[in-house]
């Protein structure tokens, strides 16, 4: 490897902020590593999912093996290493949401967008993924589109959420 | 953002500042915050733990530990850092308190931190949130620094020469992690899998030191315990189950909301008084009292006060505060089957028994409630269920069972209608609350 080569490969493939984000994170805790869950978790927020990339800069960074880095991903169901739709519409079935609709609500999602659970639309514009409890029972059924909670939810409501989004492009 | 619910019988301590802009610092300082945190800083750390366990204050994630006496377990000496870890991994079924804490109160998370810290001796705290609640991650950031900003976190908090650091950490989705040994693991960076016990995180807890780990809600309860005293929130419950907590009414009524009711308040008038009653006039055939883990009540089970012991007694347990109400168009296998795909879902594979019981049962209960059960299964899930119980490193294992053992005793004429290939008895109900 060229000395040129050696520092490309240095240069973060996150944008400036992110890495100087991290770049602090590290520091925080006690140890390094405590970084590591939050960190793949912003770097999938940017990138869009944990791709190899990723796992290789965040090992770097803390300090680790990249099998540990694999090894932690593969527990935490929110972190994933294949790309996803623009909107990523997790659908909750879990049984306060059940008891309300919510798998009437999971079977609307997929008819009206044509794919199955964790498909992609052509255009990569949606996801759908039937999730387990994220919280809003009480404000059953509900659906996370990325990190945005959607409550109280009827299918034709649920319409026009996917319509927002649709607007949005 | 999810809206705030009302009824006359609420006594609002831990939610008294919901919906008053209490997420801005100033607001919350207008309405009295950081005031207990002050008298604090001048007390003795065993009289803070004294008021504390004057309180009555029992742990609000699920198993109801005297939270005075958690605190005063951790070593006074100790070669190593002590810390607070904050459990906001909030992932129960029917459980959504905590979010509106986050949301509506960040600093009384901070308040409360600060005054285990000076309890206990130590000089950092972690506020650990699941990472589904990102929003709730800005606006918790965004309150530390604020607090920071005004001398309230750091080098030298409210001007005492005492230090104290306040980190907010986001997870990554996992149920398993709300357990505190298996918390300690992921904010360590690992999987979060549990440490088996003793040594108890008092002792032995996270990065090695003593470790205090509560629940959000309870630390969150804290600054209010030394804003109206302990005696006093200690009165507004019943024996030995100090003060109100957040209730999370779900599933089949009328008025689905949380509510901060005091402990001991009437389970029956609960779901139909302060929920309403049952939705679209149907009646009652279940409630799950304190989340998915929590064994199901009968609607002739449910004329008891909700506090940890009266519900031990009637054979469940008060959990998480997340009561699931389940009327009589619901099928309960369907149900029993929900709750163990969530649990083979969320085992974390550690110990055998969880992730081979648990997986076993969800297959069973599939093929059962699809119609390909035979009458022996019956005995086997239950059979299956009672193995798991007590024999794993965590109380997941448990969680899944217990509930599974009730369903099975208390609804097997249910289970035995889905026998010879007969379809669901209940399947015509599925119109729900989706019009």
């Amino acid at each position: 490897m060229s000395p040129n080569e050696q520092n490309k490969s240095k240069a973060s493939i996150f944008s400036p902020e992110l890495a100087a984000r991290f770049d602090k994170l590290v520091t925080l805790y006690p140890v390094r590593r405590s970084a590591l869950i939050p960190m793949l978790l912003y770097a999938q927020d940017e990138v869009g999912y944990i791709s190899e990339a990723v796992i290789q800069e965040v090992a770097t960074r803390i300090g680790i093996f990249d099998l540990d880095v694999r090894n932690v991903l593969s527990y935490y169901s929110l972190l994933r290493t294949k790309p996803v739709g623009k909107y990523h519409v997790q659908v909750c079935t879990n049984i306060c949401c059940m008891l309300r609709g919510g798998n009437e609500l999971f079977e609307h999602c997929k008819q009206k967008l044509g794919v199955e659970n964790k498909q992609t639309t052509r255009d990569g514009l949606f996801s759908v993924e039937e999730v387990e409890c994220i919280g809003a029972c009480s404000w059953a059924p509900a659906v996370q589109v990325n990190y945005d909670f959607h409550e109280n939810l009827t299918t034709a409501a649920m319409d026009n959420v996917l319509e927002h989004y649709r607007s949005k492009g | 953002m999810p809206n705030i619910s009302h009824h006359p019988d609420e006594v609002p301590v831990v939610s008294y500042r919901f919906g008053k802009g209490a997420a801005n610092i100033e607001t919350y300082l207008q309405l009295g915050g950081y005031e207990s945190v002050r008298k604090c800083v001048t007390m003795e750390p065993d009289a803070i733990v004294a008021e504390m366990k004057a309180s009555g204050l029992r742990g609000r994630g699920g198993a109801g530990f005297p939270t005075g006496m958690k605190w005063s377990f951790v070593p006074k000496q100790s070669a190593k850092p002590k810390y607070i870890l904050v459990n906001g991994d909030e992932s129960e079924p029917g459980t959504c308190k905590d979010r509106l804490i986050f949301e509506h109160d960040p600093h009384a998370v901070i308040e409360g931190v600060i005054i285990a810290g000076l309890a206990v001796g130590a000089q950092m705290g972690f506020i650990y949130l699941r990472g589904e609640y990102r929003y709730l991650l800005t606006i918790m950031e965004r309150a530390i620094a604020d607090a920071y900003a005004k001398g309230f976190l750091g080098k030298n908090i409210f001007g005492s020469g005492k230090e104290f650091e306040v980190i907010s950490h986001t997870g990554a989705g996992a149920y398993e992690v709300g357990e505190e040994s298996a918390l300690m693991e992921s904010l360590e960076g690992k999987r979060g899998i549990p440490r088996i016990r003793p040594p108890f995180p008092a002792v032995v807890g996270l990065y090695g030191g003593p470790t205090v780990i509560n629940n959000a809600e309870t630390i969150a309860t804290v600054p209010h315990v030394f804003r109206i005293g302990g005696a006093e929130y200690a009165k507004l419950g019943t024996e030995r189950n100090g003060g109100t907590r957040l209730f999370c009414l779900s599933g089949h009524v009328n008025n689905p909301g949380v509510y901060e009711l005091p402990m001991g308040y009437n389970l029956k008038k609960m779901v139909y008084e302060v929920g309403g009653g049952i939705a679209n006039g149907r009646k009652l055939k279940a409630v799950v009292p304190g989340g998915s883990s929590t064994p199901v009540l009968l609607p002739e089970e449910i004329d008891i006060g909700m506090d940890f012991d009266q519900v031990g007694k009637a054979g469940s347990m008060l959990g998480s505060g997340g009561v699931v109400i389940i009327d009589d168009q619901t099928c309960m296998v369907e149900f029993a089957l929900r709750t163990m795909k969530f649990y083979q879902h969320e085992s974390c594979g550690w110990c055998i028994p969880c992730r081979e019981g648990t997986d076993w049962l969800k297959k069973t209960l599939t093929r059962f409630h699809a119609g390909g059960g035979v009458e022996k299964d019956i005995d086997n899930i239950r059979y299956l269920s009672e193995n798991m119980l007590g024999r794993t490193f965590c109380p997941l294992g448990d969680a899944a069972a217990m509930p599974t053992i009730a369903f099975v005793k208390k609804f097997r004429h249910e289970f035995e209608a889905h026998l010879d290939g007969k379809p669901c008895p209940f399947a015509h109900a599925e119109d729900l609350a989706l019009a």
